[in-house]
């Protein structure tokens, strides 16, 4: 504990340490040397590869993937063309970049994606030097060609080639080039001899660093940092220039004194970091160089590799890695010898409190009385997460909590959190997992990240537990893990489907957000139909099966699902593929099993495809509905003949169906069209067109009457107003029309034709069915009162007193009012008179009173 | 604007919200100006979520309605078409994109589906090769719309003809994902009784699609304990039956269309204080009818005969109010007085509306011939003579009243008579089709299908138990002060209502025998909630149930739920909704045929 600062550095104001990661795991017969090596950042996994340029067939160069501890994951040999450059995509994709222009793509276990190619005429050209860099668009490629031409593309996922222009001069490759992305733009850095260029899209354009000393002499290394922010260059007089990579701020300019080109050149630094520096190596050094004229020099025993990190450079050698980084302010508060700073307080304090000794008090007073007890905890918990020793870590974190206790309103989110991190980051941190990462680190990446990541290299138990242990919601953790773990077990050839699907049943389960359907789909990718299936069976939501049960050609199970969702709009959809699919009587047999379907189909035929329904109907032996959509088909028709003709159809269809009714009326229709159409013929009546003259539209408020055409109703009003009363009284024989009906049909004719003596005649043929009164109101609704009066006394005693009041008769409807003694009558009359009728009011007033007396 | 939704005791205005904002953000995915073209089915509705000056903020400078040929020329970046998913119009659109393309050939085309986007419009659309030229093609869920406080309707016109008729059940698949929005935004409702074939696939969706969406937990404190589903053909024979509230009546008479009812205008020309009323406005009068109106709210659940008391009694207590002026001494008495002007002058106009409406409703109330019909009526739901050939309807067949007319009293008779015996059946058949045309085979066909009307089987009547038991009928309704929900039809208890009120008290089980004489199953189901969600109640805080009619809802129906709400003892709340809210007249036509004809 003591030694904590042991490793620690100088760098001008700032300090700069090494910390072992890992002893590695691998076993490099021939460690680094002559080797291709990419190794992704945020502890990203290795890729390795030997003599990437040996081009003999015999003795084939092995591709090896580890993990950032060096386990091993892939490893098989190349047998592609000779390999330029590897890298790392965002999402641990990695890219081998061939001399002649395609980059092939394999996944963390060594299986083969997809390939690209960056332009055809790299063929010949060659590839001389590639990169890989990532940019908010994601990952990118470039490379500069053998006719010193440089191409772009900035997003792999999102092939989009761009050739830069020609670069004044260039000879082969630069001695030296990077990739920036500024502004939403990408370009090239170069450098040429004494000269340095940026190319973008349109142009190519000479710059010069500001400050750069003119002795400085020609470009021989350049380095961008994480960040794209800070340009570092190195010159062939060992002059190290560091500024911001717009090329408009120098940093500093640092004379290393070494005239040799470093191999790698990366830079250091962390957020917030008091000084930027950049990390130098060559063969058997690394110097650090910073802002001061200062450098920090170490030994190396190995060739290494540096990986820039967002907070510092991992330094791989074939033994063992380690992360150099400058050390956060806060723990060197703490650690530095002497610190007074609170937080070294607290942890000496804690050190007293653990021994027992009463210096524990004397320490935290001190803190106390600055009041900075808060301000101690919190740079406790804030260096504990800086730290990679767990022994570290705890001794702070215990310190923080002992604090903690002091204090009264003090918010234990931080600890808490910090507490929860460092136990994933532990756990991830191990050798056999091998993630490698920092505390910032993680905090950019996102524990979302962390998972994916996981989950991609098949931790899935970890991934869960962790997802568990920091309680993220299902929807986004553990369901997301074990959607991923259940897409791979899908795979696994050497299993039955039967166990598949159950285990993956089993794992499960109902879990929110894992959808069968994605599993099933990956299944089916990988030629499984029949496991797809089985899959398909635990999709809760019928929508999601439907689409790739089609894709699967299980046309009838899709039917089947569609039917159970209950979305009728997914029926349709698969109605729609089937019936493109299927023959027609396949078509229709499919559809006879499926009810809802069927009926959704006849449904659109009824809007769409009135033939099919027929054929519809006439499969299912559906005799009503055919006879119906004949019906329907009939009022379509303009001939006569083919009207009656669909009407017979329709007739036997209605007979088939049992249904005596129905087909009694249409052959009762079918008999009024040829009646009418007789009488047309014989007397020119017009009666075939008649119904839409005789069209009454209502203005009765409840409801509006439609115009009837084929209207019997109407025939019979014609007849009667064309004065051909034999035919109507043929009509109303033959069509059994109730006597009610007829006579109130025949009334209201005449009274209109006001053919009054026929009407007499009429009245007398034989007693009204529809007894006298209607004809007092019918006559006087034809203003005719006199007429009226003739039927008042006929009407039954009942209807008397509304007779009389009918034809305004005062003194008739008293009478009879007073004669039947009723005095709601009376009342209804005595409602109806005037002043002026003195005498009615008096006798029925009279009567009423005697009425109540009894 | 909408405040009326929110004073209920579930604040439906949330929903409203929910809709508005969706609305937005359909707006403004599409950057620039904007025309819309509309279907015109669904301007009633959506007036009801958002007016015009929230589409006037979004960019909507001109509206239209959609028709086949050209659009209408406007100077705007889109062209946006608020449809139905139907057929039918995607081959309207497609004409006016076609004969767009011409004309102008920088104007934007999208779709907004509603209530949800197809998948077999989006083919008709691509077959008519069109699809490519929409930017934006989305759809706008809107099943169910916030009609009052307590009233949501998905005014699904057809859902009962598809349903029963068609044995379509789109309109079921919408009712499911109302309520699962629904439930998104006021909590899973934990308990489910549902009685009906429609009503059990409807529940079984919901628990499927609860299934679905597992992984995301409602964490809403549930407002509603109860959701019942109704069938509306387990009570065929409310909707035939003249409603006889003052909002029912204003319905059956003049047709009230998406929270509006237009009036002839006479009545309400004079009304107007110092114009001379020379000329007679001929446009009919548009009210917008709804809770907000207080004066409204008071009286539209009122029996009939009860609304002439409760507006004369108004009417003093606003004269009084304006009387108040004279003892106004001081000058903040006066103040406060003219303070209170506007509201009073309000109240005096809806008075003065209000009145109009009764004074027409009450001169066909009172005329022999609504009230023979009413005899009839309630001779049938009483059960007298319901299995002879009726005198009432005979002549009027014979006097030719209107078609409609005689098919509620038909098909009144025959549900109060379980079936007609098929020589009355095939008279009264018969008689229709001489009367109002052969073509109407087709209706009549569709109203036995719908089992309004059907032949008696040998099974008895079992109507008068259902009667008796159910207390359908109560001899002496008061209509002034009602104790009973049979004061809705003066009478007659609505069934539906019957079985809500039931359902709360004492339960189902105690009318096992009858539910089971009612078509189609009825259960119960529960839906688990997070724990921590239940609810803890108060002492003598009511239960809240949405009740869902399945083929639609009467207002007096609705009034009827409300008088439950409002009883003393119920202890329970009702919020209504339904597909479409219907009188006999709309349900009925909405089940009839009408072949085109082509005559010569």
């Amino acid at each position: 504990m003591a030694f904590i600062t042991a490793n620690w550095n100088p760098l001008g104001e700032a300090f700069y340490r090494k910390t072992e990661l890992y002893e590695m795991c691998w076993n490099l017969r021939d460690g680094l040397r002559d080797s291709l090596v990419a190794a992704a950042p945020y502890g990203g996994p290795i890729a390795l590869l030997r003599e990437p340029l040996r081009r003999s067939p015999s003795s084939r160069p092995q591709l090896e993937i580890y993990s950032a501890s060096g386990v091993g994951i892939a490893s098989f040999p190349w047998k592609s063309g000779p390999v330029v450059q590897l890298g790392w995509t965002v999402s641990d994709e990695l890219l081998c970049i061939q001399e002649d222009g395609s980059v092939l793509i394999y996944d963390l276990f060594g299986s083969f994606k997809r390939h690209f190619s960056m332009g055809q005429e790299v063929v010949q050209t060659q590839v001389l030097e590639a990169k890989v860099f990532h940019s908010p668009y994601g990952t990118g490629v470039a490379i500069v060609t053998g006719s010193s031409r440089f191409t772009l593309a900035t997003n792999i996922d999102d092939l989009k080639l761009r050739r830069l222009p020609e670069v004044p001069g260039l000879q082969g490759k630069p001695s030296c080039w990077v990739v920036l992305t500024q502004d939403r733009q990408t370009k090239v850095l170069l450098s040429n001899g004494l000269d340095l260029y940026i190319v973008d899209n349109t142009s190519c354009t000479a710059v010069v660093p500001p400050g750069l000393s003119p002795q400085a002499g020609s470009v021989v290394h350049m380095s961008v940092s994480f960040s794209y922010k800070y340009l570092a260059l190195f010159t062939d007089s060992g002059h190290l220039w560091t500024g911001t990579s717009n090329l408009q701020e120098k940093l500093s300019e640092v004379d290393t004194k070494k005239t040799t080109t470093p191999r790698q050149m990366v830079w250091c630094r962390r957020p917030k970091s008091q000084q930027p520096s950049v990390v130098l190596m060559w063969d058997r050094l690394l110097l650090v160089a910073g802002v001061c004229n200062d450098t920090i020099q170490f030994p190396l025993e190995d060739p290494c590799v540096l990986i820039g990190e967002l907070d510092g450079v991992r330094i791989i050698s074939s033994t063992n890695q380690e992360l150099l980084q400058e050390v956060p302010l806060v723990c060197q508060d703490i650690f530095k010898i002497a610190s007074m700073a609170p937080g070294a307080l607290l942890l000496e304090a804690h050190r007293e409190y653990e021994k027992l000794s009463q210096k524990a008090d004397e320490y935290l007073r001190e803190i106390k009385e600055q009041s900075m007890l808060g301000e101690a905890v919190k740079q406790c918990v804030e260096a504990a997460g800086h730290e990679y020793d767990t022994n570290t870590q705890k001794s702070l974190m215990r310190a923080a909590s002992f604090g903690k206790c002091f204090l009264t309103d003090f918010s234990p989110d931080q600890f808490v959190s910090t507490c929860r991190e460092l136990r994933v980051l532990n756990s991830v941190r191990e050798s056999s997992v091998g993630l490698p990462l920092t505390h910032a680190q993680f905090k950019q990446m996102t524990v979302q990240v962390l998972i994916d990541r996981l989950v991609y290299r098949q931790f899935y138990p970890l991934a869960i537990e962790i997802c568990r242990y920091l309680k993220i919601p299902d929807y986004q953790g553990v369901s997301r893990v074990l959607k991923h773990w259940a897409s791979c077990k899908v795979q696994q050839k050497d299993l039955s489907d039967e166990a598949i699907a159950r285990a993956v049943c089993v794992k499960v389960g109902d879990s929110p957000g894992v959808s069968y359907s994605d599993i099933a789909a990956r299944a089916y990718e990988c030629g499984r139909t029949e496991l797809a299936i089985k899959l398909l069976d635990f999709e809760a939501r019928s929508g999601e099966q439907v689409p790739l049960l089609l894709k699967m050609k299980r046309s009838q199970l899709a039917l089947s699902k569609a039917v159970e969702s209950g979305d009728t709009d997914l029926v349709y959809t698969v109605v729609s593929y089937l019936k493109n699919e299927m023959n027609r009587g396949d078509f229709f047999m499919t559809l006879r099993n499926q009810p809802v379907a069927l009926s959704l189909y006849r449904q659109f035929c009824k809007l769409q495809e009135q033939e099919t329904l027929k054929d519809l109907y006439n499969q299912d032996d559906d005799h009503q509905e055919l006879a119906n959509y004949y019906v329907t088909a009939s009022y379509k028709e303009k001939r006569l003949e083919s009207r009656l003709s669909l009407l017979q159809s329709a007739v036997d269809e209605y007979n088939k169906a049992k249904n005596e009714f129905a087909a009694k009326a249409t052959e009762d229709e079918m008999r009024l069209l040829r009646f009418q159409r007789k009488l047309d013929d014989e007397k020119g009546a017009g009666l075939l067109g008649l119904s839409l003259q005789t069209t009454q539209v209502r203005s009765d408020a409840v409801s509006i009457m439609w115009a009837e055409p084929e209207h019997f109703q109407a025939t019979m009003e014609a007849l009667l107003a064309l004065g051909l009363h034999k035919q109507a009284e043929q009509l109303y024989r033959d069509f059994r029309v109730p006597d009610k009906r007829y006579w109130w049909l025949k009334l209201k004719s005449l009274a209109e034709k006001e053919e009054w003596e026929e009407l007499e005649k009429f009245s007398k043929s034989k007693k009204s069915p529809i007894g006298y009164l209607a004809f007092v109101e019918v006559c006087m609704k034809c203003n005719n009162k006199y007429e009226a009066k003739k039927y008042v006394s006929k009407v039954t005693p009942e209807q008397k007193v509304k007779a009389h009041l009918a034809v305004s008769d005062l003194e008739g409807a008293a009478d009879a009012a007073i004669e039947r003694r009723n005095e709601a009558e009376m009342g209804a009359v005595l409602s109806r008179c005037s002043a002026s009728d003195r005498l009615v009011i008096d006798r029925l007033n009279r009567a009423r009173a005697g009425a109540a007396k009894k | 604007m909408a405040a009326h939704l929110s004073y209920g005791r579930v604040n439906l205005n949330i929903l409203r919200e929910a809709a508005r904002k969706e609305l937005r953000e359909f707006l403004d995915k599409c950057a620039g100006s904007k025309a819309i073209v509309w279907d015109e089915y669904l301007t009633g509705p959506f007036g009801l979520i958002a007016q015009y000056s929230l589409l006037k903020e979004h960019e909507v400078e001109k509206m239209f309605t959609l028709k086949s040929g050209r659009l209408p020329s406007a100077d705007v970046k889109n062209i946006i078409f608020f449809v139905r998913p139907r057929l039918e119009l995607m081959d309207i659109i497609a004409e006016n994109v076609f004969s767009e393309d011409k004309h102008h050939s920088s104007r934007d085309f999208h779709i907004l589906f509603v209530p949800r986007r197809s998948m077999l419009c989006e083919q008709r659309l691509k077959e008519q090769g069109v699809l490519g030229s929409f930017i934006n093609i989305d759809e706008y869920i809107l099943d169910l719309i916030p009609y009052d406080g307590d009233l949501l309707s998905m005014e699904y016109e057809s859902a009962f003809r598809e349903c029963y008729l068609e044995n379509d059940q789109t309109s079921l698949y919408h009712t499911a994902k109302g309520l699962m929005t629904l439930q998104a935004l006021y909590g899973t409702i934990p308990q489910i009784y549902g009685k009906g074939d429609c009503a059990r696939h409807v529940a079984n969706m919901m628990l499927r699609m609860k299934r679905e969406f597992a992984g995301t937990q409602n964490q809403i404190l549930p407002v509603f304990d109860t959701l019942l589903l109704l069938d509306r053909n387990v009570d065929l024979l409310t909707p035939l039956a003249t409603q006889l509230t003052y909002e029912g009546l204003i319905d059956e008479i003049y047709g009230i269309n998406n929270g509006y009812v237009k009036l002839p205008p006479e009545k309400f020309a004079q009304k107007k204080q110092g114009e001379a009323s020379k000329d007679l406005p001929t446009e009919p009068k548009k009210l917008q009818l709804n809770s907000a109106e207080e004066l409204y709210a008071e009286i539209r659940d009122k029996n009939f005969n009860a609304v002439g008391a409760a507006l004369s009694k108004k009417a003093k207590i606003i004269s009084a109010a304006f009387e108040e002026r004279h003892n106004a001494k001081t000058v903040g008495e006066i103040k406060q007085f003219v303070s209170q002007l506007p509201h009073m002058q309000a109240a005096r106009s809806s008075l003065a509306n209000h009145t109009s409406i009764a004074e027409l409703i009450k001169d066909i109330t009172t005329s022999e011939a609504f009230f023979d019909n009413l005899t009839v009526e309630q001779e049938f739901m009483t059960g007298v003579d319901t299995d002879k050939v009726n005198t009432y309807i005979e002549d009027c067949i014979a006097q030719k009243d209107p078609l409609i007319k005689i098919l509620r009293l038909v098909c009144m008779q025959s549900v109060c008579n379980n079936g007609l015996k098929q020589k009355v059946l095939d008279y009264y058949k018969r008689e229709i089709l001489q009367t109002y045309g052969y073509e109407h085979i087709l209706t009549l066909n569709n109203l036995e299908k719908g089992g309004l009307l059907k032949p008696q089987t040998s099974s008895r009547n079992n109507y008068p138990t259902i009667r008796k038991t159910l207390k359908l009928w109560m001899e002496d309704a008061n209509e002034q002060n009602p104790n009973d929900i049979s004061y809705v039809y003066s009478g007659y208890a609505p069934l539906s209502i019957r079985l809500t009120q039931v359902l709360a008290r004492p339960g189902w089980r105690s009318i096992e025998e009858v539910l089971k004489m009612l078509p189609g199953p009825h259960f119960e189901e529960r839906q688990q909630l997070p724990s921590g969600l239940h609810k803890k109640r108060q002492q003598g805080e009511n239960r809240t149930t949405l009740v869902f009619f399945l083929g639609g809802v009467t207002y007096a129906e609705i009034a009827a739920l409300r008088f439950l709400s409002q009883m003393e003892d119920s202890g329970m709340e009702y919020i209504i909704a339904t597909t479409k809210l219907v009188n006999g007249t709309t349900w009925i036509k909405s089940l009839m045929d009408r072949p085109e004809s082509q005559t010569p």
